[in-house]
C-alpha cells in the first residue's frame, strides 16, 4: 500500500513540474491531466473514494475540457513557443524559484519535526460525505450554488460578442469602421 | 502498516510550491490559470489528508466546495483570456498591463 503512495506522488511532481516548465500549451495541459489522476489514485489510498472519483470526473474530466476548447479557440500560433522558451530564461525564473523553496524547506522541517500521526486507516464512504454535506453543511451548498450562478453568469457577460450598430445614425463616435 | 500523515501533507506542499513557482514565474496567462489550479488541487490534497486521519468526512465536504470554486473560477478565467486575447491577439500578461479603460 505504501509504495503504491509513493508511486503516486512521484507521478504527481514529476508531471506537475512538466506543467510548469512546458512550453507547448496542449502538452502542459495534458500533463496537467496526469498529475490529476494521479492526486486521484492518492485519494484512493487514504480511503476517499467519493473525492477520488470527483477528482476524475470534474477536474480532469470537465475542467481540462474546458481548457482545451479555449486553447483551439485561441489558436495559438507557433511564434508564442520561441516567445515563451525566451521568457523561461534562468534570470526570470531563479528568484521566485528560491524563495518559494526556502518556505518549502521550512514545511519539511516542521514536518519532519513532529509525532508521527497515521492516515488512511478508515474508509469514508460517499453516503457518509452525502450525508454531512447536506445536514450540516447545507447552507455551504447554497453558497457553492450562488457562485456556480454567478461564474455562469459572469461568464457569459464577459464571453459575449460586442454588438455592432449598423445604422448610422444610431453610431457613435468610438465605434470604428 | 499505514502511512504517516506528514508525507501527505509534505506532496500537498511540494505541489503547492511547483504551482506558486509557475504562478510567480510564467507570463502567458494560460499557464498561469494552470498553476492556479495545480495550487487549489494541493490545498484540496491537504484537506481529504485531514480528513481521512480523523476518518471524518468533513474533508471531503471541503474539498468538494475546492472543487466548485475551481470551476467557477476557471470559466471567469477562461473567458477573461478570451476577452484578453480578442484586445490584444496576445496571452502575454505583460501586454495588459496598462489599464486603458
Amino acid at each position: 500500500m505504501n509504495i503504491l503512495f509513493y508511486i503516486a506522488a512521484f507521478a504527481a511532481v514529476i508531471s506537475t513540474v512538466k506543467v510548469i516548465i512546458g512550453k507547448n500549451a496542449v502538452h502542459a495541459l495534458l500533463y496537467l491531466i496526469v498529475s490529476l489522476l494521479s492526486v486521484s489514485v492518492i485519494f484512493f489510498i487514504l480511503g476517499a473514494p467519493f473525492v477520488a472519483a470527483l477528482e476524475v470526473i470534474i477536474y480532469a474530466g470537465a475542467i481540462m475540457v474546458l481548457f482545451v476548447f479555449v486553447i483551439m479557440m485561441l489558436n495559438l500560433s507557433g511564434d508564442g513557443v520561441k516567445k515563451e522558451s525566451e521568457l523561461l530564461m534562468p534570470t526570470m525564473w531563479i528568484g521566485p524559484s528560491l524563495v518559494s523553496m526556502i518556505l518549502l524547506a521550512e514545511m519539511v522541517y516542521m514536518l519532519t519535526h513532529q509525532a508521527v500521526v497515521p492516515m488512511g486507516i478508515k474508509e469514508v464512504p460517499p453516503g457518509a460525505v452525502g450525508e454531512l454535506m447536506f445536514s450540516k453543511y447545507l447552507l455551504v451548498v447554497e453558497l457553492a450554488a450562488f457562485l456556480l450562478t454567478a461564474g455562469i453568469i459572469g461568464a457569459y457577460h464577459l464571453g459575449e460578442k460586442e454588438m455592432r450598430i449598423h445604422n448610422r445614425y444610431l453610431m457613435d463616435e468610438k465605434q470604428d469602421l | 502498516m499505514s502511512l504517516p500523515m506528514e508525507q501527505g501533507i509534505l506532496l500537498a506542499a511540494i505541489l503547492f510550491c511547483i504551482g506558486l513557482i509557475g504562478l510567480l514565474t510564467r507570463r502567458n496567462v494560460l499557464f498561469m490559470l494552470m498553476s492556479a489550479e495545480v495550487m487549489l488541487n494541493a490545498a484540496g490534497l491537504v484537506f481529504v489528508v485531514d480528513g481521512s486521519v480523523w476518518g471524518q468526512a468533513d474533508g471531503q465536504v471541503m474539498f468538494i466546495f475546492i472543487l466548485t470554486m475551481a470551476a467557477a473560477e476557471v470559466c471567469v478565467g477562461l473567458a477573461l483570456i478570451i476577452q484578453l486575447f480578442k484586445k490584444f491577439k496576445s496571452v502575454d500578461t505583460d501586454r495588459a498591463s496598462a489599464m486603458r479603460g
